[in-house]
Formats: structure tokens, sequence, C-alpha cells
């Protein structure tokens, strides 16, 4: 039978399916009948999803006038490329685009 | 686009070799608005690549803090990772999302930084000081391995109403931040920005097994640290 001391070791495998079967069917069994080990399972379930609610770092309030100008010229250079129609990748030099 | 659109892949799409193509049968309405993004992008709107922009570069610089050594060098990995997401977008085939798309271009950019500054960071977990720690203090527990001191109940807090108090997330991120270097990657990696464990290994250049034991102490010291301030320890 698994202990609760084991069973905390093992929460990340079995929610990472992880686990061989004989151990998931022991983590389910001792779960089962465990209610601090189901309430740690289940903090340890909570936190993962809070994990994935921490607020982003503030990005910025508008795009680099670098990004938008190399942005503008590969469009433009795409809409050669395609004119040509010949299946290579025509890019126009940088300081003509 | 054909021809086209294979020269890019080479640089691009086969940077991640080991992860397989996934194929979704439907497509999800928050995919078909992705794609709807792409499409707009390739039309080249500007107001696409703004909107492109302030939707991952929180995630891009999260991601680039843990990888590179301070700051300074992760905001401009993440300039060039825009840059380059701008150059290849032909390459993007909508195999991947576009984040992990772009999580793998700002990888391997961080990678190829991280060599030309001749820094390497290894996040092995053999490389933690506490290599024998434990998911929860041993005292915890009683000699039979029962627990004596029962974890405390905050499972009436759900992750929705957790969410809504300022200090528990403001904690939760104090000790995300105070994880040992590795295991902060793999959870921010992991947990905060949702990469899948293939793209951590890669990221980290670590092994599968590796990553689960970061993730599993980085989680359980968290899980502790939540405990602390919930009770009001």
């Amino acid at each position: 039978m698994l202990r609760c001391k084991e069973l905390t070791e093992l929460v990340t495998d079995h929610l990472e399916r992880q686990l061989s079967l004989a151990l998931r069917m022991s983590v389910s069994l001792h779960l089962s009948s465990c209610r601090h080990c189901r309430a740690y399972y289940g903090q340890m379930k909570s936190l993962v999803k809070l994990l994935r609610l921490l607020p982003a770092e503030p990005g910025p309030s508008q795009v680099s006038d670098k990004l938008l100008l190399s942005f503008g010229r590969r469009h433009r250079a795409r809409q050669v490329s395609q004119h040509h129609h010949d299946g290579t990748l025509q890019l126009l030099p940088l300081d003509r685009a | 686009m054909g021809k086209t659109a294979s020269a890019f892949r080479l640089t691009q799409d086969n940077a991640f070799p080991r992860r397989a193509a996934i194929n979704h049968g439907s497509i999800a309405p928050a995919r078909s608005a992705e794609l709807r993004l792409v499409a707009r992008l390739r039309a080249g709107e500007e107001s696409a690549l703004t909107e492109l922009v302030r939707r991952y570069h929180g995630a891009l610089l999260r991601i680039a803090l843990v990888l590179l050594p301070n700051r300074a060098i992760a905001e401009e990995v993440v300039q060039d990772t825009w840059a380059c997401v701008v150059d290849g977008l032909d390459s993007f085939e909508g195999r991947s999302t576009l984040k992990t798309w772009i999580c793998r271009i700002l990888t391997n950019r961080a990678k190829t930084r991280l060599i030309r500054e001749a820094r390497s960071v290894s996040f092995s977990a053999l490389k933690d000081s506490d290599s024998d720690e434990h998911a929860v203090d041993p005292a915890r527990f009683s000699s039979d391995g029962g627990w004596a001191e029962a974890p405390h109940r905050w499972n009436h807090n759900t992750p929705e109403k957790l969410l809504m108090q300022k200090e528990a997330m403001g904690c939760l991120e104090r000790a995300l931040q105070e994880l040992p270097a590795a295991q902060r990657a793999v959870v921010t990696l992991r947990d905060v920005e949702g990469l899948d464990s293939d793209e951590v290994c890669n990221a980290l250049d670590i092994g599968e097994t590796n990553q689960r034991v970061l993730l599993h102490r980085g989680r359980s010291k968290l899980r502790r640290a939540l405990e602390e301030h919930l009770i009001g320890v």
C-alpha cells in the first residue's frame, strides 16, 4: 500500500501521465481512501491552473518603427516574388525596397 | 507558394525536428482566429502586426528572462525574435500554434545568443544544491509515512477565486521568482506559458526525466508557498 509521503512524490508524474499502470492504480486507490492526499492532489492541480493565469509582462504600447519598416519591406518583397512566378524567392535589396 | 515556403522551412520549421506534426481534426475558434491573423499578416496589414506583438510580447519576454542572463539581453533577443518572425512569416504552415512557432524561434535565438556570449547555462536538475529535497517537509509525516500534519485546506478557494486575490497571485509570482534557476525555467515554460514537455526539453537542453524532476520540485515549492500564504503562516 502506497504511503502518503510516497504519494506526494508521485503527483507530478501522475499528472504528466508518466506512471506505470501498477503505480497509477496505487495512486488512484490511495486517493480514493485518503482525504488528506486528495486535498494535496487537488492543490497541485489548482496550482498548475493558477500558474497559467499569472499576468504577463507588460507589452510595448506600440510596435517599433524598425519592425514596421521591415514588415513593410518583406510584404513588398513577397509581392514581387509572387509576381515573378518562377518559383524562386526573390527579395528586393533592402535599400531599394 | 510551394518552393518559397520550402526554402524558408529549412531555416524555421525544422528547428525542432523531434516534434511531430499535430493535426487537429476540427479547427477550434481560437485556431481559426489565429489563421485569420496570419492571413492579415501575410497581406501586409500593420494592425495585424501590432495585434500579434501585443498578444505575445509578454510571453516572449517572460520566457527570454528565464533563458538569458539578464533583462537587457532578454529584451534584445525578443526584438530579434520579432524580426525573425516578420522575415519568416511564409514558413509558418499552421501545423503548430502561432505561439508555439514563435516560441521556437525565440528559444533558438536565445541559444544562438548564449553561444555568442560564450555563456553556457545548465538547467540540469543535478546542478541543484538540494538534490535530495522532498515535495513536502518530511517532518509533516509520521514514522509510518502517513500525514502527521495534513495539508492545510484551501481547496474551497478555486483557482478562479484565488485569481481574484491580488496578494495570492503576488505571492505566487514572488515564489516563482525565488525558485532555483532550473526549476523556475521549467515551471515558467511549462506551466506559465504552456509549452509542451518536448519544447521545454529542447529549449533548455535537458532530458525528459530531468525536466519532470525540476517541474515536480518547482511545483511542490510553489504549493508550499501558497499554503503558507493562504493560512497566514
